[in-house]
């Protein structure tokens, strides 16, 4: 590439603050997206985002204080009472059945999508205050992880052309 | 006539587009590139990512069971 076009790509930064299985879909979909079409592109990741750089993801959903979340079933859309959704056993059922319906209908698995993402260059950036914080060590992080601050992200966010915070 | 094909029929968004990403890395600059596609909003994506990488899509048809695209390596 050469030194024009590197001035001239566009980029893409995320602050990636949520960790839960459906909220860890939008950064690396858009992440990977952006660098299938030339773009440079960093995730940041703070608070429970933080967890989608540990080496073993169990990534789970909760339809507790979700109420938009109705899954297909048997025709129609179902979501579930607050009271119901407390029991135990239930983020582990509504978890397999979402990890069933993203297998039917061709949707990458999260860990595939964070592979594509250390392929294609997508700069992955984990919150330094937040290791300390939650007590994560860096052996507990992927490979190809760098670690940094506010000012580490704002130095990429002042320049790019989309910021999303997520 | 196209130097290489992906079959991303049955998967969904992002997936089409980034396999294409990959393939169109392996077909030489100026070669062509068939995708063929069953996610509905792959239309507009590809179109899109043509706009966006400065590759030439040479062709977007929807047929029977699926959709069919042919690009072309500008860069």
């Amino acid at each position: 590439m050469t030194q024009e076009t590197a001035q001239n790509r566009k980029s893409l930064s995320i602050i990636v603050s949520k960790g839960a299985l459906d909220w860890a879909y939008p950064p690396f979909i858009l992440a990977t997206t952006a660098a299938a079409m030339d773009m440079d592109a960093t995730l940041f990741f703070t608070f429970y985002g933080l967890g989608l750089l540990k080496k073993k993801l169990d990534l789970e959903i909760s339809p507790l204080g979700n109420p938009a979340m109705k899954m297909p079933i048997a025709g129609m859309h179902l979501g579930m009472p607050n009271l119901v959704a407390a029991l135990p056993g239930v983020t582990a059922g509504a978890t397999a059945m979402m990890k069933n319906m993203i297998e039917k209908k061709g949707v990458a698995t999260i860990e595939e999508l964070r592979d594509i993402a250390l392929e294609s260059g997508v700069k992955l950036v984990a919150c330094q205050m937040t290791m300390d914080l939650f007590e994560f060590k860096k052996e507990d992080m992927i490979e190809g992880v760098s670690f940094g601050g506010a000012a580490t992200y704002l130095e990429e966010a002042v320049k790019a052309d989309v910021n999303l915070f997520i | 006539m196209t130097d290489k094909t992906v079959d991303a029929r049955g998967l969904n968004c992002p997936l089409p587009i980034l396999r294409t990403k990959k393939a169109l890395q392996e077909v030489p600059i100026g070669g062509m590139l068939e995708v063929l596609a069953s996610d509905p909003g792959s239309m507009s994506d590809f179109e899109a990512f043509a706009r966006q990488t400065g590759d030439e899509l040479v062709s977007a048809e929807k047929l029977d069971a699926h959709y069919r695209y042919v690009i072309r390596r500008l860069r």
